[in-house]
Parts: C-alpha cells; sequence; structure tokens
C-alpha cells in the first residue's frame, strides 16, 4: 500500500469512527475474493449506514457491503475494496405483524432468525437458504433460491419494501408495508441480485405464508435426460400443484427427480398417490426430504479449496437438452459435473471439483451455455478458484447490458459500490 | 382522483377537471411544431397512411382513458403494426425531442395514457398477435396490444389460463397491464402482473430495441424487467411480453356469504386468511354496492345483507373440500346469516357478475362517481371502513365499497351529482381524505389502477423527496430526456442532466496517484 493510501485511509477512519463508532483494520480474512480490505466498518442503524457512506464519499473509498460474509468471493473480484460496510449487527427483526402476514426485518438479520420468529405464528418466509447462514442482505444481493421457488417464486416475489442507502449516503425506501402496491418504481427488484453494486440494503419487508401442515416428497428414477424431462413435463402439467420438483443429475449414470407435495393431511396424502401412480417405475414417498435435498451441489464437492459453482437456467422445455450438454461438456472434458436444482422451474446448479484445470472449466461453461441460449436461458459462473475468473467469461452475454451501465452509473457514478463484481464490469 | 363520469363533456385540448399542476403533464398545444412535423414524416413513411392519424376530429376519439374527466386532445396518433414501425417512430421522437405516450385499450382509471397537447399518442391496437402459446414451458408471447381475456382463451385448451384478472379483462391489454402492474380479483392467491410478466421487449425512449428477461428465470444482470413493469410507460414501450401461464385448478368453489356488517364480514376475512387458508379471491361488497349490483344485474345476493363476501378456492379437489370446510365455519362463527355454494357455472357466474359488474352498476344509483383505489393492511379493514361510513355520514357524500379485501385493496366508490354546485368537489374531498386514511394505516395510496396524472400530487404524502429523487434516477437512466410519458407519477420531473464524476475505469484517485489499488 503506498503512503497517500494510507493516509487517506486514516484520515477516513476518523470520519469513519464518528459515523458508527465501530471501525477496525481488515484483516487477511476480510479480504473479497483475494482482494485485501482496508477497513471494516459495522454500523448499526440506517442513519450509522448512511453517515458511514457519506464518509467513504468523501474521502473516495471504494465500499463493499457484506452480511455474514458467506457469499462474498461470488460474482467477480471487486476492482479495490477500502472499506467493508458489515451489516451483521443490523439484525434485528423489526416487525412481524401475523395477522397482515408480513414481517420487517434488518438487513443484516440472519434468514433463519427471520424463520424462527415468524415460525410461532405457523408462518414463514417461503424462501430457501441454500448457503447456510446468510443474512437478509446477502440473500437479497445475490438472488439465492432453492426447491419452493416452483410454487411461491423467488425474492423478488415476496418482497415488498425495502429500505436502501445510496453511495452518496442518501437513504430511500420504496414500495411499503403492504402486500398490493403499484406507488412508484419497483426500486427493491432493481437491487434483488444486484451484488451490492447499486445501493446498500438496510430494512426489507417481504410477505410471509402459512407453513404447510403436511409435506412428502415423491422420488423417481430417471434413466436419461430425456426421462428425467419426461417425468418433469407429466409433474408439472397434472393437477398435483406441486410445491417442488427438483432434479439430481451426478456425474454419472442416470438421476433423480423429486416431487414435494405441500398442503393439507388428507390433501397430500391423495396427491401423493396420485403422483406416484403418474410416474410409475420406482417411485415412492419420503416423510423426509432425501439427502442433499436442496443442497447446492458445490457444497458437496469432495475435493479441497472452492469449487466451480455454476448456475443454468432455461425454459422448461430445455431440461433435457441441458443435462445432456452438461454431461457430454464433462465427458469430453475429462471431469464430473454434478447438476441439481429445480428442474420444475428451469433452473440447474452445476459444481466443477477445485482441482479442475481451467480450460476444462472453459469447454464445460461454453458448452452448457450453448445449450442454455438454446433454451431460452444463460449460464453463469456464480463462483470458482481465481484461476477460473481469471480465465473463464464468467457471467457470459448479457443483453440490456448498455442500460444496465446507465443505471448503475445513475446510483453509483463514482463506482464506489463493489466495482467490478457484476456483468460487464459493473 | 381516479375517477369514471357518467356525464360526457365535450371535448377541447384540455377540458373537464384537469387542475392546474397538471397542465405540465399535458403540455402546450402547438408547441415543437418543427419537432412534431418531422415524428409525422417519420411515422408516415413506416407505416400505411391508415396508421397515422392527425385529423382532429379523430385525435378526440384518443383524448382519454377511462379517467374521462381529464382530456387532452394529443398532436398526432400513430397505430404502428410492428415493433420496428414502433421504435422508428419513438427514435424519431427522441431525435426532435417530442414526448411520446404509449396507450393499449385506455381503460386506465389514473390518466396514465392521457395524451400530451404536444406529443404522440403511440397505440398498440394492431398489435395483437398471440404470438406463441407454449405449453411444455408454461408460458405464452404475446403483442403487448393483445386482450387479457384473450391469452386465457388460447391458453385455455391446453389446460391453462393467464392468471392475473383485472375486471377490465375483456377490453384492457397486456401492455396496459404490464405497465400498470394490474392486480385483479384472483392475485390474491396468484400474484400480479409483475409475478407473472417474465419478459419483455422493449423500445426504449431512445428508440431502441432491448430483450429483458425472457422463457427462463433470473437473467443475469440487473432486474431491468421488474422495474420496467409498473412504470406506467414511463421507461419505454413493451412491445412483447412474455407471460406465465398456469394449470387451470382441478376445482372451484365459489362461495357466497352474506353479513349484517362489513365490521363482521372484515373480521371473517383475516380470519381466514389467520387460520393459513389462501383463498383464490376473498372479494367483499357492503349494502349500498350490493343495491347497485342488484339494480344493474339482478344478482340475487342475500336480502338484507349489510356486506356480502364472494370467496373463492380453488385447487386439488381434496385440498379445496378441506379449505372449504374451514372457510364455511369461519364464517358462520362470524355471523353469516347466508352461506351459498355456486353448484355449478351458471351460478358461479352469477355470483361474480355481481361483483364484476360493480363498477359499473354503480351508474345506476348515482349520476356520477369516483373510483378511489388504496391499500391498507388487511387487519386494519374493520377500522377503516368504520372510519369511511364516518366521513361519508359527516359529509353527506355516500360511499360505496367494493373491493379486494383478501389484500386490503379498496376501491370506496364516491358518489355524487355533477349537476349539483359544489358536490363534485366535495366528492373530491371525501376521496382524498380516503387516501390520507389509506396513509395512515400504513398501506398505500395505489395497489393497481396506478399514479398517472392522478395520484402524482398524492406521491409526496407517501414517499420522501429522497424516496422519489432516487426513484427517477431510474427514469434517468432509461429516458435522461424525459419524453417517455412524462409528467405521470412523479410531481416534479428531476433533471437528469450530467452525471457528476462520471468514470468508467479507475478510481480518480488511483488517476491521480493520490491513491493505489492496493
Ligand atoms: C371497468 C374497469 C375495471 C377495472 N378493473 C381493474 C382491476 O380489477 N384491476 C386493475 O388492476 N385495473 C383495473 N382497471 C384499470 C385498467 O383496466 C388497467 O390499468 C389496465 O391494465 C389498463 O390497460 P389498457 O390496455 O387499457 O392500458 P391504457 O389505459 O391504454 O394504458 C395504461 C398505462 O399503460 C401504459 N401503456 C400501455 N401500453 C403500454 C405498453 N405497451 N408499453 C408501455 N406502457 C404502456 C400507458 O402509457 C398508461 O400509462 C379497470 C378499469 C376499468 C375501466
Amino acid at each position: 500500500m503506498t503512503t497517500a493510501a494510507r493516509t487517506r485511509l486514516d484520515a477516513a477512519r476518523t470520519a469513519l469512527g464518528s459515523a458508527c463508532g465501530e471501525v477496525t483494520d481488515g484483516t487477511p480474512a476480510d479480504a473479497v475474493d483475494g482482494v485485501p480490505v482496508g477497513l471494516v466498518a459495522r454500523p448499526a442503524s440506517t442513519p450509522e449506514v448512511a453517515e458511514v457512506l457519506r464518509a467513504a464519499a468523501v474521502y473516495g473509498l471504494v465500499v463493499v457491503p457484506r452480511g455474514h460474509g458467506t457469499k462474498m468471493s461470488w460474482g467477480r473480484p471487486p476492482e479495490q475494496a477500502d472499506l467493508v460496510l458489515d451489516l451483521s449487527r443490523m439484525s434485528a427483526v423489526l416487525d412481524h405483524a401475523a395477522g397482515d402476514l408480513i414481517v420487517d426485518t434488518q438487513a443484516g438479520a440472519p434468514l433463519a432468525e427471520v424463520q424462527r420468529t415468524v415460525a410461532g405464528a405457523g408462518q414463514r418466509l417461503a424462501l430457501d437458504e441454500p448457503v447456510a447462514g446468510s443474512t437478509i442482505g446477502g440473500m437479497l444481493a445475490t438472488n439465492t433460491s432453492g426447491p419452493g421457488r416452483m410454487a411461491v417464486g423467488t425474492a423478488r416475489d415476496l418482497l415488498i419494501g425495502v429500505t436502501v442507502v445510496r453511495a452518496d449516503g442518501v437513504v430511500a425506501k420504496a414500495g411499503g408495508r403492504v402486500v398490493k402496491n403499484v406507488a412508484g418504481y419497483d426500486l427493491g427488484k432493481l437491487v434483488i441480485g444486484s451484488y451490492g453494486t447499486l445501493a446498500v440494503v438496510t430494512q426489507a419487508v417481504f410477505r410471509l405464508h402459512p407453513v404447510p401442515v403436511a409435506r412428502r416428497v415423491v422420488n423417481v428414477s430417471a434413466d436419461s435426460p430425456d426421462d428425467a424431462q419426461r417425468l418433469v413435463q407429466q409433474v408439472v402439467h397434472a393437477q398435483l400443484v406441486p410445491a417442488a420438483v427438483e432434479v439430481d443429475w451426478p456425474g454419472t449414470g442416470g438421476g433423480t427427480v423429486g416431487v414435494l407435495l405441500e398442503g393439507t393431511e388428507a390433501g397430500v396424502e391423495g396427491r401423493t398417490a396420485a403422483t406416484i401412480a403418474l410416474l410409475g417405475g420406482d417411485a415412492a414417498a419420503a416423510d423426509g426430504l432425501p439427502s442433499g435435498w436442496g443442497r447446492l451441489p458445490w457444497d458437496e464437492d469432495p475435493t479441497t479449496g472452492r469449487a466451480t459453482a455454476l448456475k443454468a437456467t432455461f425454459a422448461l422445455s430445455g431440461l433435457s437438452r441441458v443435462l445432456e450438454a452438461g454431461r457430454a461438456a464433462a465427458a469430453a472434458a475429462a471431469v464430473p459435473l454434478r447438476l441439481r436444482g429445480s428442474g420444475g422451474a428451469g433452473v440447474l446448479h452445476g459444481s466443477l471439483p477445485a482441482d479442475t484445470d481451467v480450460a476444462a472449466v472453459r469447454e464445460v461453461v461454453t458448452r452448457l451455455r450453448e445449450a442454455c441460449a438454446v433454451a431460452g436461458g444463460a449460464l453463469v459462473v456464480l463462483d470458482g478458484p481465481p484461476e477460473v475468473k481469471a480465465g473463464v467469461d464468467t457471467w457470459g452475454p448479457v443483453p440490456a447490458l448498455d442500460l444496465m451501465r446507465r443505471v448503475k452509473e445513475q446510483f453509483d457514478p463514482e463506482r464506489r459500490l463493489a466495482p467490478g463484481r457484476f456483468v460487464g464490469g459493473i | 382522483m381516479s375517477g369514471m363520469h357518467g356525464t360526457e363533456t365535450t371535448a377541447g385540448p384540455v377540458e373537464g377537471h384537469v387542475p392546474p399542476e397538471a397542465t405540465s403533464a399535458t403540455g402546450e398545444p402547438g408547441a415543437n411544431s418543427a419537432g412534431m412535423a418531422a415524428v409525422g414524416r417519420v411515422a408516415r413513411e413506416v407505416m400505411p397512411v391508415t396508421g397515422v392519424i392527425a385529423d382532429p376530429t379523430q385525435l378526440r376519439t384518443y383524448e382519454c382513458d377511462g379517467l374521462a374527466h381529464y382530456r387532452v386532445t394529443p398532436a398526432l396518433v400513430v397505430l404502428p403494426e410492428t415493433t420496428e414501425q414502433l421504435a422508428a417512430v419513438v427514435r424519431a421522437c427522441s431525435e426532435h425531442g417530442v414526448p411520446f405516450v404509449a396507450r393499449g385499450s385506455g381503460t386506465g382509471l389514473s390518466g396514465g395514457s392521457l395524451p400530451r397537447a404536444d406529443g404522440v399518442l403511440i397505440v398498440t391496437s394492431r398489435m395483437r398477435t398471440i404470438r406463441e402459446i407454449r405449453r411444455a414451458d408454461q408460458r405464452a408471447v404475446v403483442d403487448p396490444g393483445v386482450i387479457n381475456l384473450d391469452v386465457t382463451r388460447a391458453a385455455t385448451p391446453e389446460g391453462y389460463y393467464y392468471a392475473p384478472d383485472p375486471s377490465s379483462q375483456q377490453i384492457c391489454s397486456i401492455g396496459g397491464n404490464l405497465a400498470e402492474n394490474s392486480g385483479g380479483a384472483h392475485c390474491l392467491k396468484y400474484g400480479f402482473t409483475s409475478n407473472h410478466v417474465l419478459g419483455t421487449e422493449l423500445v426504449t425512449p431512445q428508440g431502441d430495441i432491448v430483450t429483458l428477461g425472457g422463457l427462463a428465470p433470473d437473467a443475469p444482470g440487473y432486474d431491468l424487467l421488474g422495474t420496467v413493469v409498473g412504470s406506467e410507460g414511463t421507461l419505454g414501450i413493451a412491445t412483447t411480453a412474455t407471460v406465465r401461464l398456469v394449470r387451470l385448478p382441478e376445482e372451484v368453489r365459489t362461495l357466497l356469504a352474506g353479513f349484517a356488517s362489513t365490521d363482521e364480514a372484515g373480521a371473517a376475512t383475516s380470519a381466514i386468511i389467520s387460520a393459513g387458508v389462501l383463498p383464490a379471491a376473498i372479494e367483499m361488497m357492503d349494502a349500498l354496492a350490493i343495491e347497485a349490483a342488484e339494480a344493474a344485474v339482478h344478482c340475487n345476493y342475500p336480502a338484507g345483507a349489510g356486506a356480502v363476501l364472494v370467496i373463492e378456492l380453488d385447487g386439488p379437489s381434496a385440498e379445496v373440500e378441506h379449505e372449504y370446510a374451514q372457510v364455511e365455519r369461519i364464517c358462520q362463527d362470524h355471523g353469516a346469516f347466508e352461506l351459498r355454494l355456486a353448484i355449478d357455472a351458471a351460478e358461479r357466474a352469477l355470483i361474480w357478475k355481481g361483483r364484476k359488474s360493480a363498477f359499473a352498476a354503480v351508474g345506476r344509483i348515482s349520476p356520477d362517481y369516483i373510483v378511489q383505489d388504496g391499500v391498507i393492511p388487511r387487519t386494519a379493514l374493520p377500522e377503516v371502513l368504520r372510519a369511511i361510513a364516518e366521513l361519508s355520514s359527516s359529509s353527506g357524500v355516500r360511499v360505496a365499497n367494493v373491493f379486494h379485501a383478501g389484500d386490503g385493496n379498496l376501491h370506496p366508490l364516491v358518489l355524487f351529482d355533477d349537476a349539483k354546485p359544489g358536490a363534485g368537489d366535495a366528492a373530491e374531498k371525501v376521496s382524498g381524505a380516503i387516501l390520507d386514511l389509506c396513509i395512515s394505516h400504513g398501506g398505500a395510496i395505489t395497489g393497481e389502477h396506478g399514479v398517472g396524472v392522478d395520484k402524482a400530487a398524492y406521491m409526496p404524502k407517501m414517499f420522501t423527496d429522497d424516496d422519489l429523487d432516487t426513484m427517477q434516477l431510474v427514469r434517468c437512466a432509461f429516458d435522461p430526456g424525459n419524453i417517455s410519458n412524462p409528467g405521470k407519477i412523479f410531481p416534479t420531473p428531476r433533471l437528469c442532466g450530467e452525471v457528476p464524476g462520471k468514470r468508467k475505469h479507475a478510481h480518480p484517485l488511483v488517476e491521480a496517484g493520490l491513491a493505489d489499488a492496493f
């Protein structure tokens, strides 16, 4: 670090300290995807976040927001990370209005804590937690999802109000506390999946759902990609109203299709029987969720180090094409590729072992990306070892990129929020 | 105020009850006439003659939307048949600084497609092709002018339908739905337009054609689609929509429950939701709304009811049966004196007829009325309905209530007779006070009809200047020239100007050698 940089940080530290009280030096553990961090600030409220961002603006600091830090290496490494804005002290679940089925929470609250709070009234925030330990803010910023997206959708379908702090320290909110509301632009949707590059989310209001009384899973083996697609199509076009339709496709052999049914005791019992009859083969019901259900495949990668994490999206009819392309590409590159995800919603996650050669990763990415594109979707490398990030087009082609750049320029003209992490170098 | 007036006024450039602040939203006739002429030339080049309307009499047919007391004659109307034609006109508008307004079917209730006297009205009614019904993908791809109900009609043979069902679904367009993020009775369970539009081809205010979202979920990058939906035509014009198709339910049960008062009906609504039941719809009508519906369509609702609930349950038969038993019990526990289950499609249609015709039916009991649209937390229903009743009795202005009770979306119909001096003003006052009630109960000033020109002045009551300024950053990104439906939504436009300190690559401190990148 140059003296000038050191001096600037030292000057900023005092201002940040008076903004929020808790400011420490960045440690190696704070590094963002390999990028060293100068300082870490831990504000405790939205006004403090605003103060911190104003101070950061004065000193021209590049800021990377953080929740529990479980997905800091997702996306591309930021160009620079002067300051990590850590929201873990903002962990309060502010209000659970059970009668209105909404919850109002600070962004640093763990998703699990929100679930615990609302479960008392027999309710849930219908979002899965594929990455354990996620905070609300981190989950929103990376737009993670799991099996449940099939029935209720993703964060965009459940977030009804949001408070953000802009790079210039201005606090703004959009939406509100009611499920139906069309007043003004829906900024919530804009920040979902924005990887901290537009604004810092400090508070969020979600719509809740009742916890179903009964749930069962029907599992059936699929011999081939076509077979998997046939089974998924049968389920989605039937009268089963599945809560999830998962496809698990290991590196070799066939795979499994799992159908989650939720509802009343009698209803679930009837639909379970109907699902088994419809799917035939070795379809059988289980009370518990099968092992690996909803887990991201890279979390089960036996190699040490960071696996390459892929997300493939496609129109439903493209399932077999994507499964097939994945298998063929992995065979050609001589690597094991596990695909798993919501076959019923058109999303699969994939994992390549940490020690996979970059050229092999590139080969798999290229071929899968082609298949996804034909099926109307995209392939994104969410995470991976530094060599992979350096040697592979991780985000792939992005339509409307120019408009996205213009949005970024309006919100963060100085490019001080996580620059370089997002699509097209945003 | 949101309103529909029985009385027709004669057309003029700017007529009716246009409040002074609305003129900045509507433009001066004759302004930038050279620009207009240039746009007209381009339009005539790219479109068939019948697609360009400049004749004053014909122009007047487009002077208002469903909120008929705001009227402005547009300088030019174009009816493109293709995305390319539409984009060419928008590009010309952009080059010549001419404002444009998109219009679908013109059923909007907030003046969203109110034309500009100095601008072009771009009507999508000749873009009505259903391009694809993709059963295997559970998606349809349609043109913007396609009528909402036609999507369902096209999907029904495949066992599917399009879920968002505004009461205007027989006439309103998918493009209009997308722009307003429209709701409907069944949105309680199935969500609003924003949950069902998964992709769009957008003509930007510069006339570029971009694709947002598509057949697959989670497109990489910012969710611009999510921001465009509900932006009331201020971020460009949607020229296609990729929408979700939903499986037709195995069973549907429609129940009509009569209660002595709205208090009891409101409490029953809350109790149903608290019990963990999620009906497809819970709609409420009060005594005055019932009276109007009876007069108009003879729906035969329970005699003497102070309120009725229309509750529809749908889904797998076993689930519906169980939920029905719960709902029946809850209604009885909350004092329902009559429960009527529709036994066939005809009976179901009759129950819904009363509800769906309610807005128009009010014309039977009042010469003029304002349709209000506000949202409150569902648990505040009884309290807010009582407050509305007090407002009504203290002002002597009658208010009929018809609404989506399940999501707390009120549609008070404020009745008046414009022939009586001062009656219109008194009604507007009550209508405004109802919005204040929504805001003070933590609700919203519009649940589905949009802000348009009508409620722009109310936005500062719900949002701070900073909130509105931040929303307008999006506007500046999409439409720095402020030509796409300008004057709608925001009470004061933000000057976009040059972005300060704009830079593309390294941080200025790095470039100046004052800092390194660690
Ligand atoms: C009797 C009646 C009942 C109604 N019931 C409901 C209801 O239950 N729920 C509900 O939500 N609404 C309801 N409405 C309101 C209205 O029908 C909806 O807002 C509808 O979505 C408007 O569609 P439209 O095609 O008529 O749009 P228009 O009125 O023509 O336009 C509405 C807005 O959309 C913009 N727009 C139109 N097309 C496009 C496009 N292609 N791209 C970008 N912007 C565009 C316009 O500029 C304008 O701002 C009702 C209206 C009436 C008259």
